[in-house]
C-alpha cells in the first residue's frame, strides 16, 4: 500500500526519473486523451501535488480479459499507471497478498479513505439464489460489492460484463447476472464496454480521473464521451467503400482482398459505439476490420443475443422460430398478398353473379 | 385566446367525424385538396424510402473501381435521408392540416375507440368486406374500419419511422446534434442501436402490407362503383 501524501512525482522522482521526462510523459498522456496543449502542465501540476488515488479493484464474474487488456496499455505504460499513478490497494488477480491478509485490505481502504476511492469492477454479480453462483472470500460476491460501493466514490464499471451483462447474462442467464447499474443505483456509475475495453481507454480513464480529479463527460449510456461518442463505423478506414457501395460479398472473394466494406458479411460498426476505428490495439497495431473481419459490436448491450455475428439484421427469437426482420416482413406482405389476390377473385365472381342486384342499386348515391 | 380557439375547434371537429356521413360537395373536395396534394407527396416520399431502405438493409451488389470514383451508396442514403425529411414535414403539415382542415382531416389522427357505434359500423364493414351484406355504410376512405386500419397501421407506423429514424440519423449526425438531442431518448428504451435498426426495418414491413390493403381496397371500391353504375 502507498502512503496516502505520495504523490506520483514523489514516486517517479524516487526512481530516478528525470523531471524532462517526467513532462514528456505527461505531454504524451494530453496528447493521447485528445487534450489542448495547456493540459500537459495541468496534468504534471496535478500529479506533482495530488496524492496517488486509491483504487479497489473487484472480480465478479468474468474471464480476465479486461485485467488482461488493462496490463498491456502502452500510452502511458501500464507500469506507470499501476505502479505511480494509481495506487492499486487491492486487485486479487495481481497483488501479493492473499486470505485474510487481502481481505484485510478491503477494510482498511474502506475505513481509511471513506469516499475517496475508485471501485473499479471487473464482471458482474450474480443475483439467482443470493448470489451464491459467484463466491469471493466466503461471501456472496453482490454482498462484498455492496459494502465497497456503499463508501465508494465512484465506481468503474469495466467491460461488457460490469457495463451491460455480456456472456453470463445473456439468454437464458441462469445465475441471474445482472450489471452493476442494475444492482448499485445511489453511485456515479463509469461503463467502459468492450470485451475486453482497449487497454487506452482503461489507462486513459484512470489518467483523467487521477489528474483532474473528477469523472470524465459522460454520454446517455453512462459511457465516458471521449472515447465511446463516435461509432466504429464513424472512423473506419473502410468507409469510403461503404460510401461507395464496394462490399465483401464473400469472406473469400476479390473483394475481400481489396479490403472492401464487410456491411454485408455482418459488421456490426454501424451500431456500435468505441475507440477500436481510432485507437486500435495492441498499442496501435490493428482492430478486427483491419485484419479482415467485421465488428461483432462486442461493446453494445446484449451482444450476444442479436443472432449470428455474420447477419446484419437481427434474428428475432419472439415467433418462435429463428427470423430475421427481413424475412418476418416478407412472409407477412405474402400472406396478405395471397389473401388481397383471393379476395379480388371473390368480388369478381359476385360482380358477375349479381349484376342483376347491382343494377336495382344505381340510382341510390354511394 | 389562440389556445382555446383551437381547442374549441378541435372539439367542433371530433364531433363532426363521429357525426353521420355527408353528402360529397364541392366544398368537401375544395378543403381536402391539400390532403389529397399531401397524400401523393407522402406515397412518393414512402415509396422511395421503401425501395432506398430495403436496398440500405441489405447492401447493393460491389461496384467496380476505386472508391474514390464512386458513391453509389452514399447517394443512396441521401435519397433515404431526403425522404425522410419530406415524409416528416409532410406530417407535421398533414398533422396542423387536420387541426385548421375539416372534420375528414381529423380522421386519421382520432378514432374513439370507446363509441359503441364505432364498432357497430367496424362490425357492418367487415361484413362488406366477407361479401354478407351488400352496400357499405359509408364510401371507402370515410368508412369505420378504414380509418382502424389508418390510425393503426398507417399513422402510428410513421410516427414510429420518424422517430426512429431521425434517432439513427442522429447516430451518424454525431450526438451534438438535434436530431440526437432531440430523438435520443430512443437508445434508452433500445441502448443497443442494432435494436432499433431491426424495429425501423420491420416498420418498412407494416408500410408494405399497409399500402397492399390500401391499394387494393382502393382499387376494389373504385372498379365496384364504375360497375355499379354500368
Amino acid at each position: 500500500m502507498g502512503g496516502a501524501t505520495e504523490t506520483f512525482y514523489s514516486v517517479i522522482r524516487r526512481q530516478g526519473m528525470t523531471r524532462r521526462s517526467f513532462h514528456k510523459f505527461c505531454s504524451l498522456t494530453a496528447a493521447s486523451l485528445g487534450l489542448g496543449p495547456l493540459a500537459a502542465s495541468s496534468i504534471a501540476n496535478a500529479l506533482e501535488t495530488k496524492p496517488r488515488l486509491p483504487v479497489i479493484w473487484l472480480h465478479g464474474l468474468e474471464c480476465t480479459c479486461c485485467s488482461e487488456s488493462f496490463i498491456r496499455s502502452a500510452h502511458p505504460l501500464i507500469k506507470d499507471a499501476l505502479l505511480s499513478m494509481i495506487s492499486l490497494d487491492y486487485d486479487d488477480t495481481i497483488m501479493a497478498a492473499a486470505g485474510h491478509q487481502a481481505e484485510a485490505i478491503l477494510e482498511e481502504t474502506r475505513a481509511k479513505y471513506r469516499g475517496r476511492y475508485v471501485l473499479a469492477v471487473e464482471g458482474n454479480p450474480p443475483l439467482n439464489e443470493g448470489g451464491m453462483f459467484c463466491i469471493d472470500g466466503g461471501k456472496p460476491f453482490v454482498e462484498k460489492l455492496r459494502s465497497m460501493a456503499e463508501e465508494s466514490m465512484a465506481i468503474i464499471a469495466w467491460g461488457t460484463c460490469a457495463s451491460w451483462g455480456c456472456v453470463q447474462a445473456a439468454k437464458p442467464n441462469p445465475t441471474g447476472a445482472a450489471p452493476i447499474d442494475k444492482v448499485i443505483t445511489n453511485k456515479p456509475i463509469i461503463k467502459v464496454p468492450g470485451c475486453p475495453p482497449i487497454a487506452e481507454v482503461m489507462s486513459g480513464l484512470v489518467t483523467f480521473i487521477t489528474t483532474f480529479g473528477k469523472l470524465p463527460e459522460l454520454d446517455r449510456q453512462g459511457r465516458p464521451s471521449m472515447f465511446y461518442s463516435e461509432r466504429i463505423h464513424d472512423k473506419c478506414y473502410r468507409r469510403s467503400h461503404f460510401d461507395a457501395g464496394q462490399f465483401v460479398e464473400e469472406w473469400d472473394d476479390k473483394y475481400a482482398r481489396k479490403g472492401y466494406c464487410l456491411y454485408k458479411m455482418g459488421c456490426k460498426g454501424p451500431t456500435t459505439y468505441n475507440a477500436c476505428s481510432a485507437l486500435r490495439w495492441n498499442g496501435g497495431v490493428s482492430f478486427p476490420i483491419q485484419s479482415g473481419h467485421g465488428c461483432f459490436g462486442c461493446s453494445e448491450d446484449g451482444f450476444w443475443d442479436k443472432g449470428s455475428f455474420y447477419d446484419r439484421l437481427t434474428t428475432i427469437k419472439q415467433f418462435g422460430i429463428e427470423e430475421n426482420a427481413d424475412q418476418i416482413g416478407l412472409a407477412a406482405a405474402g400472406v396478405v398478398g395471397l389473401t388481397v389476390a383471393a379476395h379480388a377473385a371473390v368480388t369478381a365472381v359476385k360482380r358477375l353473379t349479381h349484376k342483376p342486384d347491382r343494377a336495382a342499386h344505381k340510382s341510390k348515391p354511394s | 385566446m389562440f389556445g382555446n380557439d383551437i381547442r374549441d375547434r378541435a372539439r367542433k371537429l371530433f364531433a363532426a367525424v363521429d357525426a353521420k356521413p355527408t353528402e360529397w360537395s364541392i366544398g368537401i373536395a375544395i378543403s381536402y385538396a391539400p390532403v389529397r396534394l399531401w397524400h401523393w407527396v407522402n406515397a412518393a416520399a414512402i415509396l422511395m424510402l421503401s425501395l432506398t431502405g430495403y436496398v440500405i438493409g441489405t447492401g447493393t451488389p460491389a461496384m467496380s473501381g476505386e472508391a474514390s470514383g464512386n458513391f453509389v451508396f452514399g447517394y443512396i442514403r441521401f435519397a433515404h435521408f431526403s425522404a425522410g425529411y419530406v415524409l416528416s414535414i409532410g406530417f407535421l403539415l398533414r398533422i396542423y392540416w387536420a387541426l385548421i382542415g375539416n372534420a375528414h382531416a381529423m380522421q386519421i389522427f382520432w378514432v374513439p375507440l370507446w363509441r359503441k357505434c364505432l364498432w357497430r359500423e367496424v362490425y357492418h364493414e367487415i361484413r362488406w368486406y366477407a361479401f354478407l351484406t351488400v352496400e357499405p355504410e359509408r364510401p371507402v376512405g370515410r368508412n369505420r374500419l378504414a380509418q382502424l386500419a389508418m390510425f393503426f397501421m398507417f399513422t402510428q407506423t410513421i410516427t414510429f419511422m420518424v422517430v426512429t429514424g431521425f434517432a439513427l440519423y442522429g447516430q451518424g449526425a454525431d450526438t451534438d446534434s438535434w436530431q440526437y438531442k432531440l430523438f435520443g431518448w430512443v437508445f434508452s428504451i433500445w441502448p443497443n442501436s442494432q435494436d432499433v435498426h431491426t424495429w425501423h426495418h420491420l416498420g418498412l414491413w407494416v408500410i408494405v402490407t399497409f399500402a397492399l390493403v390500401h391499394i387494393y381496397a382502393v382499387v376494389r371500391e373504385d372498379s365496384w362503383r364504375a360497375g355499379a353504375s354500368l
